[in-house]
């Protein structure tokens, strides 16, 4: 079995940060991603100080953590090829957050995906060049997602933010604070120039043959419709709980309860990053680095990032403020449109049922290989219901993976 | 009517059906969410005794019935189920069961080696053939439970949802909140919760760990059971798993099952679920690629002699059990739901309701 001090699971840039640090520290440090590159969801195929990962760190990629090991202090992890099992002392979570989506008719219509979810493909691939997109939602990602597409050559026929223009004003005007803030802000500005960015408004339907062809927005009493080839709309973040649920560790609302040296209630488990709360790039940083100290006992350096966390932490609480999701977009999805997407459930079903898990048993809403990972967020907006409880595995995985060798050998004993 | 699980959502259908003022209690906001929401739903006609034939095999017939009218969530698969021998001696025993389907004018069919391998590809080679019966079939339980709830209601039934019964009495029901409900007479219905109500009753919970996979339709035919599953099954102290797969209307694969006594933690254990699915693959080895998207528990509500208790509580006039249904509960939930309505309404039943008899279980006990 392979043994490291540290276990840090997530390569975006809390996990690349806590790596560095512990690294620094002189523990043996791992780390795994499912994905083939570090950056996470915002650096992804970026490359930065922080992307590059420091000689000495076992990288294990393409690999993602299904359940707990066999013994104490072990995951159980799963790669294309085989199943296995990483001993740690210590673990780092920085999972991240995933883009919230939610349903309103046409949203399941090719073409249209989350504001993050388009800039992914177009980061694979996707040909966006003189396309014309919308981008809606929530969030100072929209802005940041406009600004790379428009550089791909997309044409970005405006921006929606579902939140106020007083509520953003005053966003903008608490990022005074924030010197780096306001340079990227500018600089975003100036990319995005005469790309309209427009407040207190938002998609209510998506429509098109086949797919998307054109989106229907409101502002206030205002309703129109706009010609588009691409649809991105993603209503902010939602912290990536499910490790952690797994392994004991306490929620606060919907993210991974901390302290201040980044460590969760249960013991040797630290998390840092939007899967303690959203709070933007420079918060993940900082939280990174002190996880990556902390857990290797290096409270002096750790507790010297104080100061400069709860400076970061001030902006995610503006930001949570600004961007909080309005009542209207409770009442988007029409009878027929669909809320489970695995399982194509839809909204009227759903609103004869009392809770997540009579939803569940009589309609299949979240059974599908997303365990309600999407749905769960919507339903919990739209009904205010608690999805029930994180189970192994917490992502799909191979049969064949659940089988520890020993296991497999007492097996034959016991049935025959 | 206490519970309104697969069992007790039928005895209310039935007695309501009879003209009786029928009222269920169920503690959670929606039926089908004890053992009901965990079990494979194999609708089994079953060998290994007399009386569990009898009550099997006329539930089947009931079941047939039904699904004329079921909803489609409640995904009825009239896929037969196929009993697989691995080696000649199991052979031996397919022969035997063929010998007792056949005497009793349930359709059977037997399968060699080739045929079996014909009729699922996907098992391994050299298996030594199988038995084939036809009038098996398979359901989705919560959904089948929410219908027959829906139909208690539709027939002028009371469902009281979220509403926990702590004590029953001879004059009715004690809710959590202290309320008291008066009935002319109670029903205990609550799976292997049951013994809360009814201390006395021998009833034990045996626990079980199933998986389910993505969609892969056609990699699985038929409900596929191990023929050493009884063998397995039966040990009342033995920890066992046995190979018992079954193919569900949306194409994902059910993968069952385990057996455990005295445990009551609902946690969904490592070593347990990796001896059943090791099962699995050693008679489906390509199972092992296939990606599974949930893990669950569930407990089945066990007695000494396998037969559950259906009828009059020993010692009490007005209070009944439905319970004690094991791993059969969702096959046997239609009959046991007939024969508590004849009892209760002074009626000839169509099998002997003897063999059931709650009485029988506790003379075991003591
Ligand atoms: C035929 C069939 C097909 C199915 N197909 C699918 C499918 O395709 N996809 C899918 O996701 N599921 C499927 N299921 C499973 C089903 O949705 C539930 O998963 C199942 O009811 C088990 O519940 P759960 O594990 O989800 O537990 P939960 O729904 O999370 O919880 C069940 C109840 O038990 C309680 N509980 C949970 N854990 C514990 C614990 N450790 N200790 C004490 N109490 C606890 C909870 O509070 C809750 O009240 C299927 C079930 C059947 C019968
Ligand atoms: C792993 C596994 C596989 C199985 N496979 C099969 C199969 O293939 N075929 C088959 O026929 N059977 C199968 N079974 C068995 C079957 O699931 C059960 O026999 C059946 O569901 C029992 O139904 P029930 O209504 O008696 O109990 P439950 O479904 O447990 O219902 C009891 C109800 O009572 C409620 N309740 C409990 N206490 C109270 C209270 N105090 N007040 C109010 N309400 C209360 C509960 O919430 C619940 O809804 C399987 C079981 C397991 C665990």
């Amino acid at each position: 079995m392979n043994e490291v001090d540290v276990l840090v699971i997530g390569a975006g840039p809390a996990g690349m940060a806590a790596a560095m640090r512990a690294q620094e520290s002189g523990a043996r440090v791992a780390m795994v991603d499912d994905n083939w590159s570090a950056g996470g969801q915002i650096w992804r195929g970026v490359q930065n100080s922080h992307t590059r990962t420091p000689a000495g760190i076992r990288m294990f990629w393409g690999t993602q953590v299904v359940a707990r090991g066999t013994a104490e202090r072990t995951l159980l992890l799963e790669d294309s090829e085989k199943a296995f099992e990483l001993a740690f002392d210590k673990l780092i979570l920085a999972t991240g957050a995933r883009e919230i989506y939610l349903p309103f008719p046409g949203w399941t219509l090719p073409g249209v995906m989350g504001a993050g979810g388009l800039q992914a493909l177009v980061k694979s691939g996707l040909g966006i060049q003189g396309k014309t997109v919308v981008i809606a939602g929530s969030g100072p990602l929209l802005l940041a997602v406009a600004a790379y597409l428009r550089k791909a050559g997309a044409r970005v026929k405006l921006i929606a933010e579902q939140a106020t223009t007083k509520a953003v004003s005053s966003f903008a005007f608490h990022m005074v604070r924030y010197p780096m803030k306001v340079t990227q802000a500018t600089a975003l500005k100036l990319s995005l120039h005469g790309v309209p960015y427009l407040r207190g408004c938002w998609v209510e339907a998506a429509e098109g043959e086949g797919r998307v062809q054109r989106v229907r927005l409101r502002q206030g009493r205002k309703s129109w419709t706009e010609d588009c080839d691409y649809a991105g709309i993603g209503y902010g973040l939602y912290p990536n709980t499910e490790l952690a649920a797994l392994l004991g560790c306490r929620l606060r609302t919907n993210a991974i309860e901390v302290n201040e040296w980044q460590r969760t209630s249960v013991d040797g488990v630290f998390a840092a990053g939007e899967c303690t709360g959203i709070g933007g790039v420079d918060l993940s940083l900082i939280e990174g680095e002190i996880a990556g100290y902390a857990a290797c006992g290096d409270t002096a350096r750790a507790s010297r990032l104080f100061g400069a966390r709860s400076r970061a932490k001030r902006f995610a609480g503006a930001l949570d403020r600004t961007f909080r999701l309005r009542e209207e977009l409770r009442t988007l999805p029409r009878p027929g449109t669909i809320i489970c997407r695995c399982e194509d459930v839809q909204y009227e079903k759903l609103q004869q049922m009392s809770s997540f898990r009579a939803a569940k048993l009589h309609t299949r809403c979240g059974m599908g290989p997303c365990q309600a990972r999407i749905c769960g967020v919507a339903t919990e907006f739209l009904f205010g219901w608690r999805t029930d409880s994180v189970r192994p595995p917490i992502l799909p995985v191979r049969a064949g993976s659940l089988i520890t060798r020993k296991e497999f050998q007492q097996e034959s004993s016991i049935t025959r | 009517m206490v519970g309104a699980g697969i069992v007790g959502a039928a005895c209310a259908k039935e007695l309501a059906e009879a003209g009786l003022r029928v009222a269920i209690c169920e503690q959670n906001g929606y039926a089908g969410g004890g053992a009901t929401a965990a079990g494979m739903g194999h609708l089994a006609v079953m060998d290994d005794s007399d009386a569990q034939f009898a009550l099997t095999s006329y539930s089947q017939s009931l079941w047939r019935e039904l699904a004329q009218e079921l909803p489609a969530e409640a995904e009825y698969l009239a896929c037969g189920a196929l009993w697989v021998a691995a080696d000649e001696e199991e052979l031996r025993e397919v022969e035997r069961k063929f010998r007792f389907y056949q005497n009793r004018n349930v359709p059977a069919e037997i399968l060699d080696s080739k045929q079996l391998a014909e009729a699922e590809p996907n098992l391994r080679a050299g298996l030594a053939g199988g038995l084939l019966l036809t009038a098996d079939s398979v359901c989705y339980p919560p959904c089948a439970a929410g219908y027959l709830t829906k139909r208690a209601a539709a027939t002028g039934g009371n469902i009281f949802f979220g509403k926990k019964v702590t004590e029953v009495s001879e004059s009715g029901v004690r809710l959590e909140d202290n309320t008291f409900l008066t009935a002319g007479l109670t029903v205990i219905a609550t799976g292997a919760a049951a013994v809360r109500l009814a201390p006395e009753i021998d009833v034990h919970p045996r626990k079980g760990h199933l998986a389910i996979t993505d969609r892969y339709p056609g990699f699985v035919r038929h409900q596929l059971i191990e023929l050493g599953y009884l063998k397995n099954a039966h040990s009342t102290t033995a920890d066992s798993v046995a190979f018992n797969v079954q193919p569900r209307v949306t194409g994902q694969i059910l993968i069952g099952s385990s057996r455990q006594f005295g445990v009551e933690d609902a946690v969904a254990e490592g070593p347990m679920l990796s001896n059943m699915l090791a099962r699995a693959i050693e008679y489906m080895p390509a199972i092992a690629d296939l990606s599974t998207i949930r893990v669950w528990t569930g407990f089945r509500a066990a007695t000494p002699d396998n037969l559950p208790l259906i009828g009059a509580r020993p010692g009490y006039r007005r209070i009944y059990l439905a319970t004690g249904h094991e791993g059969l509960g969702i096959s046997t939930s239609l009959a046991t739901a007939s024969l508590l309505a004849d009892e209760i309404l002074g009626r000839d039943s169509a099998i002997p309701r003897s063999p059931y008899e709650p009485s029988r279980s506790v003379a075991v006990h003591a």
